[in-house]
This record gives C-alpha cells, sequence and structure tokens, in this order.
C-alpha cells in the first residue's frame, strides 16, 4: 500500500514586516521579505507526522503556487522532511483570487495524484481560510477541515474539530482534503542534515500549459473578484500613558468613566 | 427590491448576533430573506422577522448535524435557486466562510470575505476589509455571478426593522457529497454564562503576564465587573492557561468589540490582528516599552497584580 500526501503550502509577506498594496492594489512583494505562511508548517508537520506513523510507503509532496522566490518555502518544507515539491509558475497568476488559486492547486493535485491533501487553516496574507473546503469541493472529496489532531488509518481520515460550540470528531474515507490549525502540534525546525538533504530533492516547475489552464482563467484579469480601493489605516492617535504609582487601577477606572464604559 | 439571502447561525433556534448585524446590512442592498437549518431552524422566525426578514426559509434533516458543511451548502444552494437573489450574505465564522465558498463555486460566483462593511454601490455591493493584521482597509466587489460575501462579527449595529418574516419550507436535495464527511461524536462547550467573544462590547484579555490558570481569576473578576467577556493570547493559551477558544488573534478569534483591555500581553503582530479595530483599547503592562502601548488609547505602565484588582473594585464602587 502506499500514500499519496499532496502538502499545499502558501509564500507569503512576512506579517511582521511592512506589508503594502502595489498600485495595482495586488500585494506589494518585493518591498518585504517572504517566507513559508507560519500555518502552512503545521500542514508539513502533520504530514510528516502522518508518514513517520504508518506502516505504509508514504510519499510527502508540497505544492505552491506563487513566484519564482516561493520557491524558499518549497526549499523549507523540503528541509522539514518532504519528499519532493512542485512550484506552479507563471506570469499570468499574478493578482489570481481564491477561485483561481483553487483552480490551479486542484489541477495541479489532480496531476500530481494524491490520497490525502493537507492545507494549513488559513494564509498568514490573505487569511480567507477557505482554499481547503474549495479544494474538496473542486475534488470532489470529503473535505475534513480545521483539525487540531488528525490521523489516518485503513483508507480513513479521522480528526478533531473544535468549533465554538462544541468540540466535534469528524472521519471520512480517503482520498480527502485536511487542513489542520496551530492546536495541532509544534511545527519541527528543520535540521542540519534536513538542510543539506533538501537541496538535492526534485522540485518540478509546472506553468498554466502543463494544467490545462487558459490565462484568462486567471490572475488580475480573471478574477472574480475586484479590490477598487486600499487605503493604510491612519495610525492611532498617541494615546495616554501613565505609569502606576500606586494610583493605576483608580486612574484607570477614571478614564473608563470618562468614555462611559462604567 | 432585489432580494438578499441571509444564511442564519443559530443555536436550537437562537439566533446568534452577527446574523442580527448581517439583517442590518442586508437591507443596505435589498429585502433579506432568511434562510434558517437544522434544529430548530422555524423557531429562528420571529426574532428574524422583528429585524428585517421578509422570509425565513427553514428545512430541518438529521444530515445538517450528523455530517460536515456540504449539506448546509446544498439547502443554501437551494435557497439560491428558488430566491435568485441579488446577493448571498454569511456569517465569517469558520464554518460560514467554508459554507459560503462553496456555494459561490457552484455557481460561478466570487467571493469576499470577512467584510467590516458593505454599501450599495453601481456594481453591486461594495465589501470594505480590513486586511494586514487590521494595517490597511480595502474596498472591493464581487465581478462576476452573484456577490456571495461573509462580514465578521460586530460589522454593523444590530437594528430592529419589523417584517413579515413568512416562515417558508425550503425543499432540498442532499448531493454525493453530502455525506462525505461524518460528525461520530460532539461535546459542546460549556457555557461560562459571559457574552460571547466575538459579539461582546467589551473584552477583558490576559496574556503571559498573568503567569498561571490560577490567575485568570482576577482577569475574569475585572471582566465580570464590566459585564465582558474573557479573552487570551496564544503564549496564555498554549501554556494551558485558557482554553484555546478563548484566544483573541491571527488564529484565534477576531474581535471587534467598544472597548478591548489588554492585560500581560506585549502586541504581537499576530495578536493585534486580532483586536486591532477595537474601538478603544485599554492595555496593563509592566514594561513601558511594550508594542501594545503603541495601540492604546489609554495605558497603564505597572504590575496587573496591583492595578487590575484596584480597578475591579474601583468600577465596583463606582457601578454602587
Ligand atoms: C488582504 C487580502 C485579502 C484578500 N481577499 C480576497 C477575497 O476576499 N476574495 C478573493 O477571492 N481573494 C482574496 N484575496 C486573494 C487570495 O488571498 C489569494 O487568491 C490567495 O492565493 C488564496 O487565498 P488565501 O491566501 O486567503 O488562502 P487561505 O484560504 O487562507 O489558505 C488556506 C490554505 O490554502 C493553501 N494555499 C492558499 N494559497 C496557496 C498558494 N498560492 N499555494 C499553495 N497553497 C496555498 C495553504 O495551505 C493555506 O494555508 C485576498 C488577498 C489578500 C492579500
Ligand atoms: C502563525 C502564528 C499565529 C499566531 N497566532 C496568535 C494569535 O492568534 N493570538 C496571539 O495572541 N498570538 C498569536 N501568535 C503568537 C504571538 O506571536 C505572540 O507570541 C503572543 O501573542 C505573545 O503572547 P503574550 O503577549 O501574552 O506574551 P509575551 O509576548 O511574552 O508578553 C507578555 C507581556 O506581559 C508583560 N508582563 C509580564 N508580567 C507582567 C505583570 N506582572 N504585569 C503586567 N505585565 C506583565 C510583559 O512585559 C510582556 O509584555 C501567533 C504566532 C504565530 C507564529
Amino acid at each position: 500500500m502506499s500514500l499519496r500526501i499532496v502538502v499545499t503550502v502558501k509564500y507569503v509577506p512576512d506579517a511582521t514586516g511592512d506589508r503594502h498594496f502595489a498600485d495595482d492594489l495586488t500585494v506589494d512583494r518585493d518591498d518585504v521579505d517572504g517566507l513559508l505562511s507560519e500555518l502552512d508548517e503545521y500542514a508539513v508537520e502533520q504530514a510528516l507526522q502522518i508518514s513517520e506513523n504508518s506502516d505504509d510507503d508514504v510519499e510527502v509532496t508540497v505544492l505552491t503556487v506563487g513566484p519564482e522566490d516561493a520557491k524558499d518555502a518549497l526549499r523549507k518544507a523540503l528541509s522539514m522532511g518532504a519528499d519532493k515539491a512542485i512550484h506552479v509558475e507563471d506570469d499570468d497568476l499574478h493578482g489570481t483570487d481564491v477561485m483561481g488559486t483553487s483552480l490551479v492547486l486542484a489541477k495541479a493535485i489532480e496531476k500530481a495524484g494524491f490520497d490525502l491533501v493537507i492545507s494549513g487553516m488559513a494564509s498568514t496574507d490573505g487569511t480567507a481560510g477557505v482554499i481547503p473546503a474549495l479544494l474538496a469541493e473542486r475534488l470532489g472529496v470529503p473535505q475534513v477541515t480545521l483539525l487540531s489532531e488528525v490521523s489516518v488509518e485503513d483508507g480513513t481520515v479521522k480528526g478533531r474539530r473544535d468549533g465554538d460550540a462544541a468540540s466535534e470528531q469528524l472521519e471520512a474515507a480517503l482520498p480527502a482534503v485536511v487542513s489542520v490549525t496551530d492546536q495541532s502540534g509544534e511545527a519541527r525546525y528543520p535540521s542540519f542534515k534536513g538542510i543539506m538533504a533538501a537541496k538535492k530533492k526534485p522540485v518540478e516547475s509546472w506553468d498554466l500549459s502543463d494544467l490545462d489552464i487558459e490565462a484568462e482563467e486567471v490572475g488580475l484579469e480573471g478574477a472574480w473578484t475586484k479590490v477598487e480601493a486600499a487605503a493604510e489605516r491612519p495610525a492611532r492617535t498617541a494615546g495616554t500613558i501613565v505609569k502606576d504609582e500606586g494610583e493605576g487601577g483608580k486612574q484607570l477606572a477614571e478614564f473608563l468613566a470618562g468614555q462611559k464604559f462604567i | 427590491m432585489a432580494e438578499v439571502l441571509v444564511y442564519v447561525d443559530h443555536v436550537d433556534g437562537a439566533v446568534r448576533k452577527p446574523t442580527l448585524e448581517l439583517l442590518t446590512l442586508a437591507r443596505r442592498v435589498g429585502e433579506p430573506v432568511a434562510v434558517a437549518l437544522g434544529k430548530g431552524a422555524a423557531d429562528t422566525a420571529a426574532t428574524l422577522a422583528e429585524h428585517g426578514a421578509t422570509r425565513v426559509l427553514t428545512h430541518d434533516a438529521a444530515e445538517y448535524a450528523d455530517y460536515l458543511v456540504v449539506p448546509k451548502v446544498d439547502a443554501l444552494q437551494a435557497a439560491y435557486e428558488a430566491v435568485s437573489p441579488a446577493a448571498v450574505l454569511v456569517p465569517s465564522s469558520a464554518e460560514g466562510k467554508e459554507i459560503a465558498a462553496r456555494l459561490a463555486l457552484r455557481i460561478g460566483s466570487g467571493i469576499i470575505t470577512d467584510a467590516v462593511d458593505l454599501e450599495a454601490g453601481d456594481e453591486g455591493p461594495v465589501a470594505t476589509q480590513s486586511v494586514f493584521a487590521a494595517s490597511f482597509t480595502t474596498k472591493s466587489r464581487v465581478s462576476k455571478g452573484t456577490p456571495v460575501i461573509t462580514v465578521k462579527p460586530n460589522s454593523a449595529a444590530v437594528e430592529a426593522a419589523p417584517a413579515a418574516g413568512a416562515v417558508e419550507a425550503l425543499s432540498v436535495t442532499f448531493s454525493d457529497q453530502a455525506t462525505g464527511t461524518k460528525v461520530t461524536g460532539r461535546t459542546a462547550r460549556e457555557s461560562t454564562g459571559r457574552p460571547e467573544l466575538t459579539e461582546a462590547a467589551i473584552v477583558v484579555s490576559g496574556g503571559r503576564g498573568v503567569n498561571g490558570a490560577e490567575n485568570f481569576g482576577i482577569i475574569e473578576a475585572l471582566a465580570d465587573s464590566l459585564g465582558a467577556a474573557v479573552g487570551a493570547s496564544r503564549a496564555a493559551v498554549d501554556a494551558g492557561w485558557y482554553p484555546h477558544t478563548n484566544q483573541v488573534g491571527q488564529t484565534g478569534k477576531s474581535v471587534s468589540p467598544q472597548l478591548y483591555i489588554a492585560n500581560g500581553i506585549s502586541g504581537a503582530i499576530q495578536h493585534r490582528a486580532g483586536m486591532q479595530t477595537s474601538k478603544t483599547i485599554v492595555a496593563i503592562n509592566k514594561d513601558a516599552e511594550a508594542p501594545i502601548f503603541d495601540l492604546v488609547d489609554y495605558g497603564v505602565v505597572g504590575d496587573l497584580f496591583d492595578v487590575v484588582p484596584q480597578l475591579t473594585e474601583e468600577i465596583k464602587t463606582r457601578k454602587g
């Protein structure tokens, strides 16, 4: 038996950098360093754990859709322990929305072949949190999403989804799409050996024609949504800051009363 | 006037506040038609009618509780086909976004997630999003198909606007995918009696500075003196001091209350992502250099173990 896992990983601008928009209202990727979206590290981690806990022959492929630099995200995932990588890169992808992104990912996943897709719960830039559900819809397989615990056994994926009102136990037959939260378990750091090994692992590059996707279906032109304006939020005006010298709580109460909160 | 579908988030017939907010926003772009599914669906009608729903489409079946997400997508699609609405609005809960996205794909429409405001525009509804940890505000619209928009809690005031709220049974045929993901067990969360985090007007949060689960009592006491919800930073949650469902931030809840009080929280970007749109921000932190102070309307540099109990006492005294 063998199990093919495809982990979707996004290359995003560093959230601690000064992120902003370019003139065409897409994300400006030149001014801020990019990295593997932190939440996708949890997805890679779960794929590796499923692989380590399995008696089957498991192959973990990491997949990204993004510009040239997005290879950095793939390298990071490979150095954590993934077996191989696929990079979908095409100039026509610039400005793609969630519908276009999910189309490209779904076509690439089908081409790669899969039993299980593992995604992060959300990217750290767009943060929509909808790509995993869209992949399940497009691939016609069950979605087992937002898991804080996941396991695979005998062709079945099981997991725990912690919602607002309840915590649910879920179960679906493979093939399936899973997404994991940051409660699923710390992601490992790449070891030196992992980093060296990653350099030798295969990275395949596909463009839109490899996936039978027309340029008009993706990119800014093909997007089903349109950003009309983006404005930086005005900096908050400097607030009042007091040092507690025994009356800090009372002073704060005075402020809250002045604002009619008490 | 065009009709707008509003997906109802309810617990056994009790409508949650974000849905009532959606009805306010929906009236700006058309006549709200509500879709309520599952146990107690029909019991939502009176509340929805008071807040502007002209019609309430309801359906209950075991599938909604026994399988994940897809049965609800099938039902919302049935409602979409029956109504041919000008837009579809769904609360931005984790599940709400998944339902909305799958519906949008099926009906060939774009989707905007996590809107914080909505206006009618010449080319359809224009949604405001607060992005990049709330450091930017964007305006977007759906350019293909029927706009599907998910809206964050606390994005509009709840307004009473009595309407007919006529209950109609929705006819739903489940798809082959509906039974793909089984819910094999469910543990309900215990109610704390405090307001729901995302819906609360005031949120009092504790971070690593609270230094232990046992000390969260002083955070809860402050919250209770203000009728507030309790939040926590990820550091506090990861340490096991408070449940993950109370986490505020990028991977927790995003809150937008009238007042946010951060206690012993440094203000990392991932925490700010979840609270930066709060109207008034207050922080208590012993480090004058903590980044949270860049955001505050009022900050106290001090030990929270001194400041918080004094504040709680003072509030109680003032409230009498
Ligand atoms: C601030 C902002 C707001 C946006 N709002 C919208 C909107 O309202 N509607 C809309 O249609 N588009 C929107 N977009 C565009 C959208 O973010 C991109 O199309 C994006 O590539 C997919 O969505 P996401 O990043 O939100 O992913 P999410 O749905 O949050 O991602 C979940 C998971 O999907 C996988 N994944 C996502 N993207 C990729 C990728 N490129 N390669 C590999 N794996 C991936 C990862 O595993 C990730 O953890 C927005 C973008 C930005 C920057
Ligand atoms: C992918 C990702 C997602 C994340 N998502 C989230 C998220 O959703 N929410 C979130 O909160 N974080 C999130 N984080 C973590 C975030 O980066 C920070 O680590 C976290 O917010 C820090 O929590 P803190 O402020 O409580 O702790 P610290 O940063 O350790 O700050 C503690 C503060 O308490 C103060 N303090 C200590 N003792 C006292 C005292 N007696 N009185 C007063 N003040 C005191 C200190 O001065 C300090 O400023 C995420 C990180 C990653 C990588």
